[in-house]
């Protein structure tokens, strides 16, 4: 069971201002039926700009119905520029906390009030459309690569089960799991505010074909093999095919689950940083 | 405020007579039964008992038990075995519905070992396709497992003829029964069925017992290595006090099969029809007929089932359901995608699963309450069949 709190439980039993609302000046609606939750949001918005009432109607568990209670309680009496201002982490708090892996239910919440906002102001109709820059990531819940990045930055995400929590991508097939991660490296490196440092020369830069496979033998042959031997494990080098480095992992290292991890952590790493930073290390 | 439980299928109340028949050995009968005392040796005469009686309730020989910690370890002692004793075997055959102690268990296997798995797909009701069956069927299969029941729908599969099906391919035969032992006949001298696994708190012994029939003569080979208990099938000094009640358990379950098949299943079918009958757009998931006497699996359209279990909830009504977000993923359960239940009803699903203890106002209390928990969360939503094109929900079956 769930850990909500009282404010959740209160506000899923005894939803706030639930129900369509007819004359509305704004309506924002995010969601399916497929993803298992979806939020309309209608907004009566005054001369002055001003929320006299918001209204919601939700498909969903009981945080997302809570959640959707938060938000037009937050929203009454502000300003469109304050409303704007909410964001997914006010409408958790105001429940006194979601559980990690429903925050994705306040991040509707957000969404349904940029799209009413949008809708009020004449730019969007009340539906969320997919016209998202960018690629889409998590073909599951039809997350976008601008969404994803976008909770990372307004929640700090730090880890890809963080990202499912946040916004459901990769809680489906698990398939992109690997553009999460991804994304994620590329979000954080962003934020770490240090300039980027200068892309290292390659120690092969100026080498000859022969000189360059001689060297990946070996840095293969000194470094990477007697490692794996220590663990029963050894390598073949098959073939080099300009950055593409081709080899055969054998002894105990076959069928080792962490192989991959292997290839990339071991085999690869330490000869992008011993010949050449583009080499991409294959099981041939 | 009274609780009415009718989630039997996650677990069941401990039957007082069990715990009765258990407690002087959580007590003053502590001995271990390999001990060379006395002292030890009662505790191993009532552990042969118990063996004994989970046998009868088979319809097979006490030396084919061995007791295991959980059905769980059942499974994966089964398929394991299977696995090691046949090495140069390297197909597996199961189905998309089965419980994940299976299920997680062959995607591992294929992932990570090597091994070929076929998933056996199920149709609208939730029924296998036994051509597709016999196709899938290699010279390399090392073992077939096949779930008696299915734990969300009821659905029960045609174990008996697969496994005659298995015997003339000389293929391993295993069915998790965790669900149909003391709700199905069970007679294991009659069918050629290799190997079963049962879980003790699926039929009102505690938590924390199992047991594995393996048919004499099996290739075994042994999951937990250590002492010579269960001799030398699995090792660990045996949980005493449960497996005895697994044993009283077993006993009770055969004086209560006839009872699950009528008055229990009687109270079910009402439950079931008061349910389809009062409250619109609600569906049977599963065959009607083949299916367990104690479980029924419905949805409630355009509403979602975490939410219609928290509001039973406060009702003191304890069902479950098979929608993503009380399931810890994100998508509805792999046994409602694998029947191609549309997303508008899979979400908002809810399986009751009744046993002896419940009565018939407790099933007059949740066709009373049920209706109005859902007409007021309908009212909250945006979605209704009126406006349902159908669109956003025809999703084709998961064919992974």
């Amino acid at each position: 069971m769930w850990e909500y709190t009282d404010k959740v439980k209160d506000h899923f039993l005894n939803p706030r201002n639930a129900g369509p609302m007819k004359d509305a000046d704004g309506v924002g609606q995010v969601g399916s039926l497929a993803c298992g939750d979806a939020l309309k949001l209608y907004l009566k918005i005054d001369d002055d700009g001003i929320i006299r009432d918001a209204k919601f109607q939700t498909f969903g568990c009981a945080s997302a119905i809570a959640s959707s209670s938060a938000l037009t309680e937050l929203l009454k009496g502000k300003t469109i520029e304050e409303a704007q201002q909410i964001t997914n982490k006010d409408i958790a708090e105001y429940l006194g906390g979601l559980p990690r892996e429903k925050m994705h239910c306040s991040v509707m919440g957000q969404e349904a009030l940029e799209q009413a906002i949008k809708n009020y102001r004449g730019e969007a109709g009340p539906v969320a459309e997919h016209d998202h820059e960018g690629e889409l990531i998590c073909e599951c819940f039809g997350i976008f690569e601008e969404e994803i990045l976008k909770a990372i930055e307004e929640n700090d995400l730090k880890t890809v089960e963080d990202i499912t929590n946040f916004t459901k991508a990769g809680g489906g097939c698990g398939k992109c799991v690997p553009d999460l991660e991804e994304l994620l490296a590329q979000a954080r490196g962003d934020k770490a505010a240090c300039p980027a440092p200068e892309p290292p020369s390659s120690p092969s830069s100026g080498m000859t074909n022969l000189q360059r496979m001689r060297l990946i033998e070996q840095v293969i042959d000194e470094e990477i093999r007697p490692m794996l031997q220590k663990d029963g494990g050894n390598i073949e080098l098959i073939d080099v095919d300009r950055t593409d480095v081709y080899v055969r992992l054998l002894g105990m290292c076959v069928g080792c689950p962490s192989s991959q991890a292997t290839l990339t952590g071991l085999v690869e790493a330490r000869l992008k940083e011993k010949v050449d930073p583009e080499i991409v290390v294959k099981e041939g | 405020m009274q609780t009415i439980y009718m989630d039997n299928n996650a677990t069941t109340k401990v039957d007082p007579d069990v715990l009765n028949e258990m407690m002087p050995y959580l007590t003053d009968l502590y001995g271990n039964p390999s001990s060379m005392h006395r002292f030890g040796g009662q505790v191993g005469s009532k552990v042969a008992e118990a063996r004994l009686r989970v046998a009868n309730l088979l319809g097979c020989d006490p030396d084919e038990i061995i007791f295991t910690a959980c059905g769980t370890e059942s499974d994966n002692t089964a398929i394991r075995s299977a696995l090691r004793a046949q090495p140069n075997k390297k197909h597996i055959i199961t189905t998309r519905v089965e419980h994940p102690a299976i299920l997680s268990l062959c995607k591992h296997l294929e992932k990570r070992e090597g091994y070929t798995v076929t998933f056996l797909s199920v149709d609208e009701s939730g029924n296998l396709n036994m051509e597709e069956f016999k196709k899938a069927l290699r010279d390399d299969t090392a073992i077939v497992s096949v779930m008696w029941a299915n734990n969300e729908t009821g659905v029960i599969f045609p174990v008996e003829e697969m496994a005659a099906i298995c015997q003339e391919r000389k293929v391993i035969f295993h069915t998790d029964a965790v669900q149909a032992v003391g709700k199905v006949p069970i007679d294991l001298s009659r069918t050629p069925i290799d190997m079963l696994s049962l879980s003790g708190h699926k039929l009102h012994a505690p938590k924390g017992i199992g047991a594995l029939f393996v048919r004499k003569r099996l290739p075994y080979r042994p999951f937990m290595i250590g002492g010579h208990q269960e001799r030398g099938r699995r090792a660990g000094t045996e949980n005493t006090p449960a497996v005895i009640a697994l044993g009283k358990a077993c006993e009770l379950a055969g004086l209560h099969i006839q009872d699950e098949n009528t008055r229990v299943k009687a109270l079910r079918d009402k439950l079931e029809s008061g349910l389809l009958e009062t409250v619109p757009h609600s569906r049977l998931n599963g065959d009607k007929e083949k299916r367990l006497p104690n479980t029924s699996n419905i949805s409630f359209g355009y509403i979602e089932g975490e939410a219609i279990l928290l509001m039973l909830d406060q009702l003191g009504i304890c069902a479950s359901s098979g929608s993503a977000c009380t399931s810890g993923s994100l998508e509805p359960s792999h046994v409602l995608r694998a029947m191609g239940v549309p997303y508008n009803f899979a979400h908002g699903s809810i399986r009751f699963s009744l046993s002896r203890y419940n009565t018939e106002q407790e099933v007059d209390f949740v066709i009373e309450n049920l209706p109005k928990v859902i007409e007021n969360l309908r009212e909250l939503s945006p979605f209704s069949a009126d406006g349902d094109d159908g669109a956003s929900c025809a999703t084709p079956r998961v064919t992974e």
